[in-house]
């Protein structure tokens, strides 16, 4: 079933497959006809009977089947009569099987038999069935969705369910489904508290025992790995979300110039934002699972949006704006903000367990009446970027203290000492696998290492945790060359530890921040990630107080995670290889951004964007046409080509952007395109556009 | 024992049938498994075949006997030869010799003593993917022959404890006493095997060499234990691959055993068959199988497929002497304990018959010590690996005491291959040796390893609550044993052919190699059982997928 070559098609085949095709054509003809007609009489069963025993895949044939079998249940009176009736689509479903077992609209057509509850089901022929299919291929993942159909169907204890994995196991461990069921049903066994599933260490060193034999005994089979990983992430995750970080930080003061306070220049927009950061993704964030208290009045329609460019309603990061427009600038007062989640069953994880560590932190800010403050124009001139230039004298800004950023874990895992010594165990063993340079040994221990220095930045040992990151990196380094063609994932994941590195606490931050002051402007908090082969953003909550970010020079072809920095005023990202306007999204939720530069990047270079099809778009139906395309087809701008490009630049407010070095550019109308959309823009390519 | 198909001969001791005709292509005197083969294959090339036993049953050396008459089988009290010379060629008599010497017994013999039935060629088994089971299918025997597996495996006797032989990556991720370090090295070390076999296989296929996977031939010249260094396996998975896979006899580690040194190349070779044999058969759990009744089915098997072929079979017909040409240069017929003489082209006889020399060159050396194989049969109570029925144990060398320097052998039989009563196991030992007293205390001391003389404290006996009772540490009890001692003839042609002793291995293929040597000697020209040589039968498009039941 598996590991079996294909051999090249005969000519011969070729004339018999082209036979099939007709006889098949003639037959997809017919069903249509009957279907269209509704002529649910014997023979013209018989006809879709036909096209299903070659042709599995014909899903009209099987929606037409149940539309037949209901019509004609219905002149059946008799429970024998229906029986039999049943044992005959039953029968079809078999047949089809035995052409394809693994037929998508074969199993789903048993599937809804069985869910007519018409008749008692025969489980030991449904069971019997299963045997035979997972003798014959014991990874067909159908069959064990089936399995599981039946067993939740007919109530099978999943005790006994994870006994059969463990048969199924034995007889082979290469079976990735046997392993993934068995992950499922012990996440619902421990759950549930199950009898023999109380404790949750005692099981999960049971499993890495058993999982180790496999990956021990045949190194270069995945399937154990899978599982290694997903134990892996049992282990050394909490189990409930938590917050980490937020913006503003609790106690600190915020203004729009005050050396004494953290400067917002998001105030000048008349708004403040409210960011939480969470260690997974969660949703239900609302007005009532998030109180905000204020002397202000905020109005009590805040809105909670998660900030991520998947539409999935999960976000690691969430923002809410408080309107202060309506202020009197003059007015010195200070406002106070309380922000308060308690135990709510509302905000929920992916994997379903709730927040459960209240918090609560405050924040004041207010509003200044100098002479920036009133100056509607505050980025006026060119904003040069040195990165080759070293940064001046470390300035500790007085207006952050580092640890304010995160929210400290009130609740240290209890099991968090067995946690770390699991994984030490585990690291140990691994290290001692007979180098064969196995990439599953590298990226497990890689992410072991990992583990384990996540634990400790709970705690304060950062020495050791520097030495678990420093030795993860080299795996990375390792599996880039040992394993070429997943290369962007190994650069990937050494982004995230460079990124872990730079900004885990504020000595090693301090090298690259610095304070930035502009003539006629408050100054920016700024922090340069340069030349560093930086590939994508991670551990943003800890930057969310950034307002100039320099990461030129490096190899970004992703800046997802930079929706959260919700100060940034400033961003440079030329001289990386971000490849498409859609990969540019995460842009397009920060209010403040004012200055871009894009310029050599690989935008327009490639004829395929490989971001396209997560992102909303018009062609996805989430994104109805707006006026911007209305206004660019009037300037003769080719509107279904730029949809993207007009989708963000509609969606920014740019003072400066830098975008020569680009493809897009060549173009004809780009630069109309542009100054359409950024009515605003002061400086295009470090010249003057009004 | 079933009677002779062709001849009827039910007739009373002394009382001889007349054979006719008096003349045939080959007459072969003996029916154990090379005869019977040989007989298979001389009818199924087209020779006429005159098939005698003096024996009532088949399989002369080769037999299953029931248990009663196994004393006078293994110490023969010598019958007189009455020969009645009546025919004018000149005529060398022809004597027996016994192959078995030194035959020791202890214990009481259980009762029903006939329903054990005693092999004489044990411990032996079948590889699934065995040449022996191909020649079966082949010859259409496999009609005649039940098979049940070792269901079992193999234990390795290693430092005074019994370990599951880890054979297969099932076995390997299952198994529990092995180190995650050795479990890594053993099947990387399998998986380098498999690859050699594949790319071997594929190459020899395609009739091109394809490199990739092949171990090279500097790694195929060495000593295998000195690859399986190389492979950092530790000194247990040595001797498991050694001696419980790759089969080897002698001590590897021996500096001075050059004779018995198994190379690479040889081994490979075992290793192959083992690994393709697991799996063959949908219904055979592990690598080897065995036959219900006995080994002596087998030869019986063959008898018939030469019977159907048309050779002709008389039992309980001994042969007196040889019949010599005017010269006094070739055997030309034999002379039957009736009187009647026989012409033939070419004779074969067992190897319990001494063949007179003539003038003439011998065509084979005769080597001046005879290697010899200490064997036990062994009656005991209850099973040496739990719920097990069938299991091969291996004894490395070193293992029992410092002397040893051969591997001993045993393979557990149980009822369920209708050997011995239900609650019952028959166990057989043997190990090569080159004089009795190393040879039986090598087979005494692995009885005493794995058995207790001392009867446990019920002793109504061995019913079955003996056996479940039998947990780890607790040995099961020996009721009955049997040592003894049995030289290894080689198969040597001529005018007339000697056919090889049972010898000391666990399946029969250098049997089955010499046994088609001596056939390409009889007819340098005809294939040995070529395929289509099968009589048809209505089922035999099941293609012997499922060959146990």
């Amino acid at each position: 079933m598996h590991g079996r070559p294909r051999r090249p098609a005969k000519p011969e085949d070729a004339a018999a497959a082209e036979a099939k095709a007709a006889k098949l054509r003639d037959l997809q003809e017919h069903v249509l006809r009957n279907h269209h007609s509704r002529t649910y009489t014997k023979e013209a069963l018989g006809l879709s009977f036909k096209l299903l025993e070659i042709n599995p895949e014909a899903y009209t044939a099987w929606n037409y089947r149940k539309l037949a079998f209901q019509h004609n249940l219905g002149e059946l009176s008799e429970p024998e009569a229906v029986k039999s009736a049943i044992d005959d689509e039953l029968r079809v479903v078999e047949v089809a099987l035995r052409q394809n077992p693994k037929s998508y609209g074969a199993w789903y057509h048993r599937k809804w038999l069985l869910n007519q509850k018409l008749a008692p089901v025969d489980f030991k022929r449904e069971f019997g069935l299963l045997d035979k299919l997972l003798k014959m291929d014991a990874r067909n993942f159908h069959g064990w969705n089936y399995r599981r159909f039946l067993a939740g169907f007919m109530g099978v204890p999943e005790e006994e369910e994870l006994k059969y994995t463990m048969d199924k196991i034995s007889d082979n461990f290469s079976n990735y489904s046997a392993w993934h069921n068995r992950s499922i049903l012990l996440s619902n066994l421990l759950i549930k508290q199950s009898k023999g599933f109380e404790s949750k260490q005692k099981i999960f060193s049971e499993e890495f025992e058993l999982v180790i034999q496999a990956l021990f005994t045949d190194p270069r089979d995945q399937s154990g790995w899978f599982y290694h990983l997903w134990l892996l992430a049992q282990t050394s995750s909490p189990e409930n979300p938590q917050l980490i970080a937020s913006w503003p930080s609790n106690g600190s003061n915020c203004s729009l110039s005050s050396l004494n306070s953290i400067c917002c220049y998001s105030l000048k927009e008349g708004i403040l934002p409210i960011v939480l950061f969470f260690n997974e993704p969660v949703k239900g964030l609302s007005s009532s699972s998030v109180r905000l208290n204020s002397d202000l009045v905020v109005g009590k329609n805040i809105q909670w949006r998660p900030l991520s460019v998947t539409d999935s309603g999960h976000s690691n990061c969430w923002v809410a704006y408080l309107e202060v427009s309506n202020l009197e600038y003059n007015s010195l007062q200070q406002f106070s903000v309380e922000v308060s989640i308690t135990n709510s069953d509302e905000i929920v994880s992916r994997s379903g367990s709730n927040y459960n560590c209240p918090v609560h932190f405050s924040f004041t800010f207010k509003l200044s009446n100098n002479d920036v403050a009133q100056d509607t124009d505050p980025i006026h001139d060119l904003i040069s970027w040195n990165c080759s230039e070293p940064l001046p004298s470390h300035v500790n800004p007085s207006c952050i203290s580092f640890e304010q950023l995160k929210i400290t874990n009130t609740s240290v895992h209890k099991e968090s000492n067995w946690h770390l010594e699991r994984l030490s165990d585990e690291i140990e063993l691994f290290r001692e696998l007979p180098d064969d340079n196995s990439k599953f040994a590298k990226l497990t221990l890689a992410r072991l290492l990992l583990a384990c220095a996540a634990i400790k930045s709970r705690g304060s040992s950062l020495v050791e945790r520097k030495g678990y990151c420093d030795e993860a990196l080299g795996f990375y380094n390792d599996l880039i060359h040992l394993d070429p063609s997943h290369k962007r994932y190994y650069e990937d994941e050494r982004s995230l530890v460079l990124m872990d590195q730079l900004t885990c606490d504020m000595d090693a931050l301090k090298k690259y921040f610095s304070v930035k002051v502009l003539s006629k402007l408050a100054p920016l908090n700024h922090v340069q990630l340069c030349r560093l082969s930086l590939t994508c953003i991670g551990f943003a909550e800890r930057l969310l107080w950034v307002q100039m970010l320099d990461l030129s020079h490096n190899n970004l072809r992703s800046i997802e995670g930079l929706e959260a920095l919700q100060q940034l005023v400033c961003l440079n990202l030329s001289n990386n290889h971000i490849s498409s306007f859609t990969a540019l999204e995460p842009l397009t939720k920060i209010v403040s951004l004012k200055v871009l530069d894009l310029s050599s990047n690989e935008i327009g270079s490639h004829p395929i964007d490989t971001t396209r099809y997560i992102c909303s778009s018009p062609f996805s139906h989430k994104v109805e046409a707006c006026e911007a395309f209305e206004e660019c087809r009037k300037k003769n701008i080719n509107v279904e080509e730029f949809w993207d490009a007009i989708l963000f630049f509609k969606h920014v407010n740019l003072i400066q952007l830098g975008f020569k070095g680009n493809a897009v550019v060549d173009k004809e109308n780009f630069r109309t395109l542009v100054l359409t959309l950024n009515p605003s823009l002061k400086w295009l390519d470090g010249a003057r556009v009004h | 024992m079933a009677d002779a198909p062709a001849a009827g001969g039910c007739s009373p001791q002394q009382d001889y049938p007349t054979i006719d005709p008096t003349s045939f292509d080959v007459v072969i005197c003996g029916t154990g498994l090379p005869e019977s083969v040989l007989a298979a294959a001389c009818a199924a090339a087209g020779k006429s075949v005159l098939h005698i036993d003096p024996n009532p049953f088949y399989g002369s050396l080769f037999s299953s006997l029931p248990f009663p008459s196994l004393p006078s089988f293994l110490s023969p009290s010598p019958s007189p030869s009455s020969a009645s010379s009546s025919s004018s060629a000149a005529a060398v008599d022809l004597r027996r010799r016994s192959m078995y010497t030194e035959v020791e017994t202890t214990g009481e013999a259980p009762e029903p003593s006939r329903r054990f039935t005693v092999d004489l060629v044990g411990p032996r088994v079948l590889y699934c993917a065995d040449e022996a089971v191909d020649l079966l299918i082949r010859s259409g025997g496999s009609h005649h022959v039940e098979f049940k597996s070792v269901e079992g495996g193999t234990l390795l006797y290693w430092e005074g404890g019994l370990y599951p032989v880890p054979d297969s990556r099932k076995a390997i991720f299952k198994d529990t006493t092995l180190q995650l370090t050795e479990k890594n090295l053993l099947f990387r070390f399998f998986k380098l095997v498999q690859s050699h076999i594949a790319a071997d296989a594929a190459a020899a296929g395609e009739g091109e060499g394809e490199a990739s996977g092949k171990l090279p031939d500097e790694y195929l010249d060495l000593p295998f234990v000195e690859f399986l260094k190389q492979q950092r396996l530790s000194p247990k998975m040595r001797a498991v691959v050694l001696y419980a896979i790759g089969m080897a006899d002698y001590d590897q580690d021996g500096v001075d055993s050059c004779d018995g040194l198994l190379s690479t190349r040889e081994a490979v070779k075992t290793i192959a068959l083992y690994s393709s044999s697991i799996g063959r058969f949908a219904n055979a759990e592990g690598a080897f199988i065995y036959p219900m009744y006995g080994h002596g089915e087998l030869p019986q098997a063959f008898c018939r497929c030469a019977a159907v072929k048309g050779a002709l079979y008389v039992l309980r017909m001994p042969a007196t002497s040889l019949l010599v040409d005017e010269d006094k240069k070739r055997y030309v017929g034999i002379r039957l304990a009736s009187g009647q003489d026989i012409m033939c082209q070419q004779l074969i006889v067992d190897p319990s018959y001494e063949i007179p020399s003539l003038d003439m060159p011998c065509t084979t050396p005769v080597s001046n010590s005879p290697r010899k194989v200490a064997r036990g049969i062994c009656i005991i109570s209850s099973s040496v690996k739990r719920d097990s029925s069938n299991v091969l144990v291996v004894f490395p060398p070193k293992s029992l005491e410092e002397e040893q320097v051969t591997a001993v052998r045993v393979l557990q039989l149980s009822s369920n291959l209708a050997v011995c009563p239900p609650g019952m196991f028959m166990a057989y030992l043997s190990t090569p040796c080159t004089d009795a007293f190393t040879g039986k205390k090598c087979i005494s001391k692995a009885i005493d390893a794995l058995f207790t003389t001392k009867a446990s404290d019920d002793l109504e006996g061995h019913s079955e609550t003996t056996s479940e009772n039998n947990t780890e540490g607790v040995k099961p009890t020996l009721l009955w044993s049997c040592v003894y001692l049995q030289e290894i003839t080689q198969g040597t042609s001529g005018t007339a052919l000697s056919c090889p002793m049972p010898d000391q291995n666990l399946d029969y293929r250098s049997i089955l190699e010499s046994t088609k040597k001596l056939f390409s000697d009889i007819c340098p020209n005809e294939e040995f059982l070529p395929r289509n040589s099968a009589p048809k039968y209505a089922d035999d498009d099941s293609d012997s997928s499922e060959i146990t039941r």
